[in-house]
Protein backbone atom coordinates (compact mmCIF):
# COMPACT_ATOMS: atom_id res chain seq x y z
CA UNK A 1 0.00 0.00 0.00
CA UNK A 2 2.63 2.47 1.13
CA UNK A 3 3.56 2.51 -3.14
CA UNK A 4 0.17 3.45 -3.78
CA UNK A 5 0.48 6.28 -1.32
CA UNK A 6 3.60 7.43 -2.82
CA UNK A 7 2.23 7.07 -6.54
CA UNK A 8 -1.11 9.21 -5.08
CA UNK A 9 1.51 12.01 -3.66
CA UNK A 10 3.35 12.49 -6.94
CA UNK A 11 0.46 12.26 -8.77
CA UNK A 12 -1.30 14.83 -6.72
CA UNK A 13 2.24 16.75 -6.13
CA UNK A 14 2.31 17.30 -10.37
CA UNK A 15 -1.15 18.26 -11.10
CA UNK A 16 -0.84 21.43 -8.84
CA UNK A 17 2.66 22.35 -9.44
CA UNK A 18 0.53 22.66 -12.81
CA UNK A 19 -1.68 24.81 -11.11
CA UNK A 20 -4.77 21.81 -11.39
CA UNK A 21 -6.68 19.37 -9.23
CA UNK A 22 -8.05 15.74 -9.45
CA UNK A 23 -11.37 16.92 -9.79
CA UNK A 24 -10.96 19.88 -12.32
CA UNK A 25 -11.96 22.40 -9.23
CA UNK A 26 -9.70 25.91 -8.87
CA UNK A 27 -7.33 25.87 -5.57
CA UNK A 28 -10.24 27.73 -4.06
CA UNK A 29 -13.32 25.86 -4.77
CA UNK A 30 -15.20 24.38 -2.37
CA UNK A 31 -17.18 20.97 -3.26
CA UNK A 32 -20.87 20.42 -3.46
CA UNK A 33 -22.11 21.48 0.10
CA UNK A 34 -25.24 19.35 1.64
CA UNK A 35 -26.60 20.16 5.07
CA UNK A 36 -29.22 18.45 6.48
CA UNK A 37 -31.11 19.24 9.69
CA UNK A 38 -32.47 17.29 12.24
CA UNK A 39 -32.11 13.78 10.46
CA UNK A 40 -32.10 11.96 13.85
CA UNK A 41 -35.26 12.20 16.25
CA UNK A 42 -34.17 10.90 19.62
CA UNK A 43 -31.42 13.58 20.26
CA UNK A 44 -32.13 17.32 20.43
CA UNK A 45 -30.64 18.43 17.85
CA UNK A 46 -28.52 16.61 14.58
CA UNK A 47 -27.02 17.57 11.03
CA UNK A 48 -25.69 15.81 8.60
CA UNK A 49 -22.99 17.29 6.24
CA UNK A 50 -21.66 15.90 3.08
CA UNK A 51 -18.73 17.86 1.68
CA UNK A 52 -18.57 16.16 -1.71
CA UNK A 53 -18.20 12.38 -0.57
CA UNK A 54 -17.25 13.62 2.72
CA UNK A 55 -19.66 12.83 5.27
CA UNK A 56 -20.25 13.80 8.85
CA UNK A 57 -23.19 13.62 11.09
CA UNK A 58 -23.22 15.68 13.80
CA UNK A 59 -25.63 15.03 16.81
CA UNK A 60 -26.12 16.74 20.25
CA UNK A 61 -27.72 15.69 23.47
CA UNK A 62 -27.90 18.20 26.75
CA UNK A 63 -27.61 16.70 30.07
CA UNK A 64 -27.14 18.56 33.11
CA UNK A 65 -23.77 19.14 34.80
CA UNK A 66 -21.95 21.14 37.46
CA UNK A 67 -20.23 24.02 36.62
CA UNK A 68 -16.77 24.55 36.00
CA UNK A 69 -15.53 26.52 39.25
CA UNK A 70 -14.44 29.55 37.46
CA UNK A 71 -17.76 30.02 34.81
CA UNK A 72 -20.31 29.10 37.22
CA UNK A 73 -23.51 30.28 35.12
CA UNK A 74 -21.94 28.88 31.96
CA UNK A 75 -23.21 26.40 30.13
CA UNK A 76 -20.81 22.82 29.63
CA UNK A 77 -19.91 22.69 26.02
CA UNK A 78 -18.29 18.98 24.92
CA UNK A 79 -17.12 18.09 21.89
CA UNK A 80 -16.19 14.54 20.87
CA UNK A 81 -15.22 13.22 17.86
CA UNK A 82 -15.76 9.30 16.53
CA UNK A 83 -13.43 8.46 13.42
CA UNK A 84 -15.34 5.39 13.02
CA UNK A 85 -13.29 2.60 11.29
CA UNK A 86 -16.03 2.81 8.46
CA UNK A 87 -15.10 5.79 7.30
CA UNK A 88 -11.69 4.90 5.74
CA UNK A 89 -9.46 2.10 5.97
CA UNK A 90 -6.89 3.80 8.40
CA UNK A 91 -9.23 4.28 11.07
CA UNK A 92 -9.17 1.86 13.82
CA UNK A 93 -11.35 1.23 16.87
CA UNK A 94 -10.61 1.74 20.11
CA UNK A 95 -9.43 5.46 22.36
CA UNK A 96 -9.75 8.18 20.37
CA UNK A 97 -6.14 9.01 18.38
CA UNK A 98 -4.86 12.32 18.27
CA UNK A 99 -6.30 12.95 15.05
CA UNK A 100 -9.75 12.80 16.20
CA UNK A 101 -8.21 14.80 19.29
CA UNK A 102 -7.22 17.54 17.40
CA UNK A 103 -10.68 17.69 15.12
CA UNK A 104 -12.73 17.71 18.04
CA UNK A 105 -10.73 20.29 19.86
CA UNK A 106 -10.51 22.91 16.58
CA UNK A 107 -14.25 22.50 16.55
CA UNK A 108 -14.73 23.03 20.20
CA UNK A 109 -12.18 26.00 20.17
CA UNK A 110 -14.28 27.78 17.29
CA UNK A 111 -18.09 27.51 18.59
CA UNK A 112 -16.52 28.04 22.45
CA UNK A 113 -14.35 30.84 21.58
CA UNK A 114 -16.69 32.71 18.94
CA UNK A 115 -19.27 32.85 22.49
CA UNK A 116 -21.83 31.24 19.87
CA UNK A 117 -23.95 29.67 22.94
CA UNK A 118 -26.06 32.19 24.68
CA UNK A 119 -25.95 30.32 28.16
CA UNK A 120 -28.24 33.25 29.92
CA UNK A 121 -31.67 31.51 28.03
CA UNK A 122 -30.54 28.20 29.46
CA UNK A 123 -32.91 26.44 31.69
CA UNK A 124 -30.21 25.79 35.11
CA UNK A 125 -31.12 23.89 38.79
CA UNK A 126 -29.89 25.61 41.74
CA UNK A 127 -26.08 23.43 41.59
CA UNK A 128 -26.40 22.39 37.77
CA UNK A 129 -26.31 24.26 34.31
CA UNK A 130 -26.97 22.77 30.94
CA UNK A 131 -24.48 20.80 29.47
CA UNK A 132 -23.82 20.11 25.86
CA UNK A 133 -22.55 17.38 24.60
CA UNK A 134 -21.51 17.71 20.53
CA UNK A 135 -20.94 13.99 19.07
CA UNK A 136 -19.12 14.09 15.76
CA UNK A 137 -19.14 10.84 13.75
CA UNK A 138 -16.87 10.31 10.60
CA UNK A 139 -19.02 8.38 8.64
CA UNK A 140 -17.18 8.92 5.25
CA UNK A 141 -13.76 10.08 5.19
CA UNK A 142 -12.82 11.73 2.01
CA UNK A 143 -11.11 14.65 2.86
CA UNK A 144 -11.49 18.20 5.03
CA UNK A 145 -12.68 16.67 8.01
CA UNK A 146 -12.31 19.98 10.00
CA UNK A 147 -14.83 21.65 7.96
CA UNK A 148 -17.24 19.37 7.27
CA UNK A 149 -17.58 19.00 11.04
CA UNK A 150 -17.14 22.21 11.73
CA UNK A 151 -20.14 22.82 9.35
CA UNK A 152 -22.56 19.99 10.71
CA UNK A 153 -21.48 20.93 14.70
CA UNK A 154 -22.84 24.24 14.14
CA UNK A 155 -25.91 23.07 12.04
CA UNK A 156 -26.75 21.05 14.35
CA UNK A 157 -26.20 23.63 17.06
CA UNK A 158 -28.67 25.61 14.78
CA UNK A 159 -31.55 22.88 14.85
CA UNK A 160 -31.18 21.96 18.76
CA UNK A 161 -33.97 22.36 20.70
CA UNK A 162 -33.74 23.31 24.68
CA UNK A 163 -35.27 20.50 26.60
CA UNK A 164 -37.20 21.75 29.82
CA UNK A 165 -36.48 20.45 33.63
CA UNK A 166 -38.86 19.36 35.73
CA UNK A 167 -39.41 19.72 39.43
CA UNK A 168 -36.87 17.30 40.23
CA UNK A 169 -34.32 18.87 38.66
CA UNK A 170 -34.20 15.87 35.49
CA UNK A 171 -33.86 16.77 31.87
CA UNK A 172 -37.82 15.83 30.22
CA UNK A 173 -36.82 14.11 26.99
CA UNK A 174 -39.26 15.28 23.98
CA UNK A 175 -40.24 18.43 25.80
CA UNK A 176 -38.66 21.55 24.61
CA UNK A 177 -38.48 24.95 25.43
CA UNK A 178 -37.42 26.38 22.22
CA UNK A 179 -34.87 26.46 20.11
CA UNK A 180 -31.13 26.94 21.37
CA UNK A 181 -30.38 30.24 21.11
CA UNK A 182 -26.98 31.58 19.72
CA UNK A 183 -25.43 34.79 19.83
CA UNK A 184 -23.21 34.41 16.40
CA UNK A 185 -21.99 31.60 14.12
CA UNK A 186 -18.61 30.11 13.28
CA UNK A 187 -17.22 27.79 10.71
CA UNK A 188 -13.62 26.83 10.18
CA UNK A 189 -12.32 26.64 6.65
CA UNK A 190 -8.74 24.58 6.08
CA UNK A 191 -6.06 25.11 3.42
CA UNK A 192 -3.48 22.12 2.57
CA UNK A 193 -0.36 23.26 1.56
CA UNK A 194 0.76 21.33 -1.31
CA UNK A 195 3.70 22.05 -3.00
CA UNK A 196 3.99 25.49 -2.10
CA UNK A 197 0.31 26.36 -3.54
CA UNK A 198 -2.77 26.29 -1.63
CA UNK A 199 -5.70 24.49 -1.65
CA UNK A 200 -8.66 24.58 -0.28
CA UNK A 201 -11.21 21.65 0.86
CA UNK A 202 -8.77 18.45 -0.11
CA UNK A 203 -9.52 15.50 -1.01
CA UNK A 204 -8.46 12.43 0.73
CA UNK A 205 -5.81 11.92 -1.80
CA UNK A 206 -4.84 15.66 -2.07
CA UNK A 207 -4.06 15.83 1.72
CA UNK A 208 -1.92 12.71 1.51
CA UNK A 209 0.18 14.82 -0.47
CA UNK A 210 0.35 17.85 1.38
CA UNK A 211 3.29 19.53 3.36
CA UNK A 212 1.08 20.87 6.06
CA UNK A 213 -2.15 22.47 6.91
CA UNK A 214 -4.09 25.59 8.03
CA UNK A 215 -6.98 25.70 9.63
CA UNK A 216 -9.04 29.20 10.68
CA UNK A 217 -12.26 29.57 11.94
CA UNK A 218 -14.77 32.82 11.47
CA UNK A 219 -17.69 34.48 12.82
CA UNK A 220 -20.42 35.47 10.91
CA UNK A 221 -19.86 39.10 12.01
CA UNK A 222 -16.46 38.87 10.51
CA UNK A 223 -14.25 37.99 13.47
CA UNK A 224 -11.60 35.15 13.29
CA UNK A 225 -12.06 32.90 16.07
CA UNK A 226 -9.91 29.93 15.57
CA UNK A 227 -6.69 28.81 14.16
CA UNK A 228 -4.69 25.51 14.04
CA UNK A 229 -1.65 24.84 12.21
CA UNK A 230 -1.10 21.22 11.44
CA UNK A 231 1.80 19.55 9.35
CA UNK A 232 5.79 20.36 9.00
CA UNK A 233 5.12 23.27 6.61
CA UNK A 234 5.70 26.34 7.84
CA UNK A 235 3.46 29.31 6.67
CA UNK A 236 4.67 33.20 6.22
CA UNK A 237 2.66 36.08 7.32
CA UNK A 238 1.07 37.02 4.10
CA UNK A 239 0.50 33.70 3.62
CA UNK A 240 -1.62 33.80 6.65
CA UNK A 241 -3.14 37.13 6.02
CA UNK A 242 -3.72 35.83 2.39
CA UNK A 243 -5.93 33.09 3.91
CA UNK A 244 -7.68 34.62 6.98
CA UNK A 245 -9.00 36.89 3.46
CA UNK A 246 -9.47 33.61 1.81
CA UNK A 247 -11.35 32.15 4.54
CA UNK A 248 -13.84 35.31 4.79
CA UNK A 249 -14.54 35.41 1.01
CA UNK A 250 -15.51 31.49 1.49
CA UNK A 251 -17.05 31.34 4.78
CA UNK A 252 -20.06 33.02 2.94
CA UNK A 253 -21.29 30.38 1.16
CA UNK A 254 -20.36 28.47 4.16
CA UNK A 255 -22.86 30.27 6.57
CA UNK A 256 -25.70 30.03 3.77
CA UNK A 257 -25.42 26.30 3.50
CA UNK A 258 -26.04 25.76 7.53
CA UNK A 259 -29.00 28.52 7.43
CA UNK B 1 -44.95 10.23 23.41
CA UNK B 2 -46.88 9.50 26.85
CA UNK B 3 -43.95 8.51 29.52
CA UNK B 4 -46.27 6.36 31.69
CA UNK B 5 -47.12 3.76 29.29
CA UNK B 6 -47.79 0.36 30.68
CA UNK B 7 -48.02 -3.26 28.76
CA UNK B 8 -51.94 -2.91 28.68
CA UNK B 9 -51.95 0.24 26.59
CA UNK B 10 -49.41 -0.99 23.97
CA UNK B 11 -52.58 -3.38 22.34
CA UNK B 12 -55.88 -1.05 21.57
CA UNK B 13 -58.81 -2.99 19.50
CA UNK B 14 -56.24 -5.79 17.87
CA UNK B 15 -53.63 -2.92 16.69
CA UNK B 16 -50.44 -1.64 18.43
CA UNK B 17 -49.69 1.75 19.36
CA UNK B 18 -48.44 3.09 16.16
CA UNK B 19 -51.30 1.59 14.08
CA UNK B 20 -49.88 -1.54 12.94
CA UNK B 21 -51.35 -5.22 13.38
CA UNK B 22 -49.74 -8.06 15.21
CA UNK B 23 -47.58 -9.37 11.94
CA UNK B 24 -46.59 -5.85 10.45
CA UNK B 25 -43.20 -4.79 9.89
CA UNK B 26 -42.60 -0.88 10.30
CA UNK B 27 -41.96 0.93 7.22
CA UNK B 28 -37.94 -0.05 5.82
CA UNK B 29 -35.65 1.80 3.98
CA UNK B 30 -32.76 -0.24 2.50
CA UNK B 31 -30.12 1.69 0.46
CA UNK B 32 -26.70 -0.25 -1.07
CA UNK B 33 -23.61 1.95 -1.54
CA UNK B 34 -24.09 5.04 0.65
CA UNK B 35 -19.96 5.39 1.96
CA UNK B 36 -17.28 6.15 -0.66
CA UNK B 37 -14.05 4.94 0.92
CA UNK B 38 -15.33 1.02 2.11
CA UNK B 39 -15.59 -1.77 -0.15
CA UNK B 40 -19.06 -1.98 0.37
CA UNK B 41 -22.08 -0.70 2.25
CA UNK B 42 -25.43 0.10 3.05
CA UNK B 43 -27.91 2.15 5.14
CA UNK B 44 -30.99 0.92 6.07
CA UNK B 45 -34.27 3.15 7.90
CA UNK B 46 -35.95 0.85 9.49
CA UNK B 47 -38.99 2.51 11.70
CA UNK B 48 -36.74 5.06 13.74
CA UNK B 49 -34.03 3.16 13.60
CA UNK B 50 -31.08 4.43 11.43
CA UNK B 51 -28.23 2.41 10.64
CA UNK B 52 -24.98 2.46 8.71
CA UNK B 53 -23.30 -0.22 7.90
CA UNK B 54 -19.62 -0.79 5.97
CA UNK B 55 -17.70 -3.53 4.71
CA UNK B 56 -13.80 -3.48 4.24
CA UNK B 57 -11.50 -6.21 2.89
CA UNK B 58 -10.76 -9.04 2.40
CA UNK B 59 -7.49 -7.18 3.40
CA UNK B 60 -4.07 -8.23 5.23
CA UNK B 61 -4.91 -9.95 9.01
CA UNK B 62 -4.21 -7.68 11.95
CA UNK B 63 -3.09 -8.62 14.24
CA UNK B 64 -0.93 -11.22 11.76
CA UNK B 65 -0.39 -14.38 14.21
CA UNK B 66 -4.71 -14.54 14.38
CA UNK B 67 -3.61 -15.60 10.22
CA UNK B 68 -6.14 -18.41 9.45
CA UNK B 69 -4.10 -20.54 6.23
CA UNK B 70 -7.57 -21.97 5.37
CA UNK B 71 -10.17 -19.28 5.33
CA UNK B 72 -10.70 -15.48 5.95
CA UNK B 73 -11.40 -13.99 9.79
CA UNK B 74 -14.54 -11.98 10.31
CA UNK B 75 -14.36 -8.97 12.46
CA UNK B 76 -17.53 -7.41 13.48
CA UNK B 77 -18.43 -4.67 15.42
CA UNK B 78 -21.72 -3.20 16.01
CA UNK B 79 -21.68 0.19 18.16
CA UNK B 80 -24.46 2.93 19.22
CA UNK B 81 -23.77 6.61 18.93
CA UNK B 82 -23.79 8.52 21.92
CA UNK B 83 -26.90 10.55 20.91
CA UNK B 84 -28.64 7.63 18.98
CA UNK B 85 -30.78 6.90 22.60
CA UNK B 86 -34.27 9.14 23.49
CA UNK B 87 -32.23 8.50 27.01
CA UNK B 88 -29.15 10.89 28.54
CA UNK B 89 -26.24 11.14 26.82
CA UNK B 90 -24.36 7.75 26.82
CA UNK B 91 -20.43 7.07 26.62
CA UNK B 92 -19.19 6.77 22.84
CA UNK B 93 -17.49 2.97 22.15
CA UNK B 94 -18.57 -0.62 22.85
CA UNK B 95 -20.01 -1.39 26.45
CA UNK B 96 -21.04 -5.20 27.14
CA UNK B 97 -24.19 -5.13 25.33
CA UNK B 98 -22.57 -3.83 22.12
CA UNK B 99 -19.27 -6.67 22.58
CA UNK B 100 -21.94 -9.54 22.86
CA UNK B 101 -23.91 -8.56 20.16
CA UNK B 102 -20.98 -7.53 17.57
CA UNK B 103 -19.74 -11.45 18.37
CA UNK B 104 -23.32 -12.98 17.49
CA UNK B 105 -23.28 -11.03 14.70
CA UNK B 106 -19.97 -12.18 13.58
CA UNK B 107 -20.93 -15.88 13.82
CA UNK B 108 -23.65 -14.81 11.11
CA UNK B 109 -21.65 -14.00 8.83
CA UNK B 110 -19.24 -16.58 9.79
CA UNK B 111 -22.12 -18.74 8.59
CA UNK B 112 -23.33 -17.40 4.85
CA UNK B 113 -19.82 -15.60 4.06
CA UNK B 114 -17.70 -18.41 1.74
CA UNK B 115 -14.82 -17.95 3.86
CA UNK B 116 -12.84 -20.31 2.27
CA UNK B 117 -12.22 -18.65 -0.97
CA UNK B 118 -10.16 -16.15 1.00
CA UNK B 119 -7.69 -17.67 3.20
CA UNK B 120 -5.33 -15.61 5.18
CA UNK B 121 -6.99 -12.79 4.78
CA UNK B 122 -9.21 -10.77 7.20
CA UNK B 123 -13.09 -8.80 6.34
CA UNK B 124 -14.59 -6.17 8.82
CA UNK B 125 -17.90 -5.65 8.90
CA UNK B 126 -19.07 -2.46 10.89
CA UNK B 127 -22.33 -1.50 12.12
CA UNK B 128 -23.69 1.60 13.56
CA UNK B 129 -26.75 2.59 15.24
CA UNK B 130 -27.52 6.66 14.63
CA UNK B 131 -30.64 6.04 16.14
CA UNK B 132 -32.10 3.66 17.92
CA UNK B 133 -35.95 2.33 18.30
CA UNK B 134 -35.71 -1.39 19.27
CA UNK B 135 -34.44 -4.03 17.09
CA UNK B 136 -31.50 -2.49 16.20
CA UNK B 137 -29.44 -5.53 16.02
CA UNK B 138 -31.80 -7.17 13.11
CA UNK B 139 -31.41 -3.74 11.20
CA UNK B 140 -27.76 -3.52 11.72
CA UNK B 141 -27.25 -7.11 10.09
CA UNK B 142 -29.72 -6.66 7.73
CA UNK B 143 -27.35 -3.99 6.45
CA UNK B 144 -24.47 -5.29 7.02
CA UNK B 145 -25.44 -8.13 4.53
CA UNK B 146 -25.95 -5.68 1.79
CA UNK B 147 -22.88 -4.08 2.36
CA UNK B 148 -20.91 -7.48 2.37
CA UNK B 149 -23.01 -7.86 -1.20
CA UNK B 150 -21.87 -4.50 -2.27
CA UNK B 151 -18.32 -5.53 -1.55
CA UNK B 152 -18.40 -8.52 -3.92
CA UNK B 153 -17.83 -11.35 -0.88
CA UNK B 154 -19.58 -14.26 -2.08
CA UNK B 155 -21.67 -15.34 0.45
CA UNK B 156 -24.49 -17.88 0.49
CA UNK B 157 -27.34 -16.15 1.32
CA UNK B 158 -28.45 -12.65 1.77
CA UNK B 159 -29.29 -12.51 5.65
CA UNK B 160 -31.95 -11.01 7.33
CA UNK B 161 -33.73 -10.94 10.45
CA UNK B 162 -36.73 -9.39 12.66
CA UNK B 163 -37.57 -9.85 16.19
CA UNK B 164 -40.39 -11.02 17.71
CA UNK B 165 -41.73 -10.61 21.25
CA UNK B 166 -44.69 -11.49 23.43
CA UNK B 167 -46.45 -7.88 25.29
CA UNK B 168 -49.87 -8.40 26.71
CA UNK B 169 -50.68 -11.90 26.44
CA UNK B 170 -50.07 -11.50 22.14
CA UNK B 171 -46.97 -12.40 19.80
CA UNK B 172 -45.87 -9.15 17.79
CA UNK B 173 -43.73 -8.81 15.13
CA UNK B 174 -40.91 -6.43 14.88
CA UNK B 175 -41.22 -4.61 18.23
CA UNK B 176 -39.97 -1.16 18.27
CA UNK B 177 -38.54 0.58 22.20
CA UNK B 178 -41.69 1.03 24.02
CA UNK B 179 -42.76 -2.75 23.40
CA UNK B 180 -39.38 -4.17 23.30
CA UNK B 181 -38.92 -2.43 27.21
CA UNK B 182 -42.84 -2.65 28.18
CA UNK B 183 -43.38 -6.09 26.41
CA UNK B 184 -42.81 -9.65 28.49
CA UNK B 185 -40.18 -11.26 26.22
CA UNK B 186 -38.03 -10.48 22.87
CA UNK B 187 -36.50 -12.71 20.38
CA UNK B 188 -34.14 -11.31 17.86
CA UNK B 189 -33.94 -13.66 14.85
CA UNK B 190 -31.59 -13.51 11.70
CA UNK B 191 -32.31 -16.01 9.13
CA UNK B 192 -30.62 -17.29 6.00
CA UNK B 193 -33.89 -17.18 4.34
CA UNK B 194 -33.45 -19.60 1.21
CA UNK B 195 -33.04 -22.61 3.59
CA UNK B 196 -34.79 -20.96 6.85
CA UNK B 197 -31.29 -22.07 8.78
CA UNK B 198 -31.48 -19.85 12.27
CA UNK B 199 -28.48 -17.76 12.68
CA UNK B 200 -28.87 -15.83 15.01
CA UNK B 201 -31.33 -16.24 17.92
CA UNK B 202 -31.17 -14.35 21.13
CA UNK B 203 -33.92 -14.64 23.81
CA UNK B 204 -35.13 -13.05 26.99
CA UNK B 205 -38.75 -13.20 28.58
CA UNK B 206 -40.43 -16.81 28.73
CA UNK B 207 -42.17 -18.32 26.00
CA UNK B 208 -44.30 -21.92 25.67
CA UNK B 209 -42.35 -23.98 22.86
CA UNK B 210 -45.65 -23.76 20.43
CA UNK B 211 -45.11 -19.74 20.98
CA UNK B 212 -41.46 -20.31 20.09
CA UNK B 213 -42.61 -22.18 16.89
CA UNK B 214 -45.09 -19.46 16.60
CA UNK B 215 -42.61 -16.57 16.32
CA UNK B 216 -40.26 -18.44 14.33
CA UNK B 217 -42.39 -18.54 11.81
CA UNK B 218 -43.45 -15.09 12.06
CA UNK B 219 -40.07 -14.05 11.65
CA UNK B 220 -38.93 -16.07 9.36
CA UNK B 221 -42.27 -14.79 7.00
CA UNK B 222 -41.05 -11.60 7.55
CA UNK B 223 -37.67 -12.40 6.59
CA UNK B 224 -38.70 -13.25 3.15
CA UNK B 225 -40.12 -9.53 2.77
CA UNK B 226 -36.81 -7.92 3.91
CA UNK B 227 -35.09 -9.75 1.69
CA UNK B 228 -36.73 -8.85 -1.46
CA UNK B 229 -36.20 -4.89 -0.15
CA UNK B 230 -32.56 -5.85 0.07
CA UNK B 231 -32.32 -7.20 -3.63
CA UNK B 232 -33.59 -4.59 -4.62
CA UNK B 233 -31.43 -1.72 -3.09
CA UNK B 234 -28.25 -3.73 -4.48
CA UNK B 235 -30.33 -3.93 -8.27
CA UNK B 236 -30.80 -0.13 -7.70
CA UNK B 237 -27.21 0.97 -6.83
CA UNK B 238 -26.09 -0.77 -9.51
CA UNK B 239 -28.15 0.58 -12.05
CA UNK B 240 -26.91 3.95 -10.87
CA UNK B 241 -23.21 2.37 -11.56
CA UNK B 242 -24.75 1.26 -15.11
CA UNK B 243 -25.92 5.24 -15.99
CA UNK B 244 -23.15 6.69 -14.93
CA UNK B 245 -20.74 3.95 -17.27
CA UNK B 246 -22.78 4.85 -19.74
CA UNK B 247 -22.52 8.87 -19.44
CA UNK B 248 -18.53 8.14 -19.74
CA UNK B 249 -19.03 6.54 -22.97
CA UNK B 250 -20.37 9.91 -24.33
CA UNK B 251 -17.15 11.68 -23.33
CA UNK B 252 -18.94 13.22 -19.70
CA UNK B 253 -16.72 11.76 -17.23
CA UNK B 254 -15.49 14.33 -15.60
CA UNK B 255 -14.74 13.72 -11.94
CA UNK B 256 -14.26 10.64 -12.04
CA UNK B 257 -10.49 9.30 -11.77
Amino acid sequence: MAIIKEVTEAFVKDLVKNGKRQDSRDFSSYREIRVEKGIIQNDEGSALVQLGDTKVLCGIKFDLMVPFPDRPDEAVVMVGAEFSPMAHPDFEPGPPREDSIELARVVDRAIRSADCIDSSTLPRTEEKVMAIFIDLHILDNCGNLIDAASLAAMAALKNAQVPKINGEGKIIREDFSGPLALKRSAVVCSFEKIAGRMVVDATEEESTASDGRMSIGVTDDGLVCCGQKSGAAGFSKQELLDLIDLTFEKSKSLFKAIE
Amino acid sequence: MAKVLKEEDLIKNGKRCDGRGFEDLRPIIVKAGVLKQASGSAYVEWGRNKVYAAVYGPHEVFPKHMTNNYKALINARYIMAPFSGLDDHSRSGPNRRSIEISKVAKHVFENVVLTNLFPKTMIDVHMEVMQSDGGTRVASITAASVALADAGIPMRDLVCGVSVGKVAGELLLDLDKYEDNLGGSDVPMIFAPRNGDLLLYQMDGMLSKDEVERAYDMALGACKKIRVLQENALKEKYKEVFEKIKGGENGNNQGSY
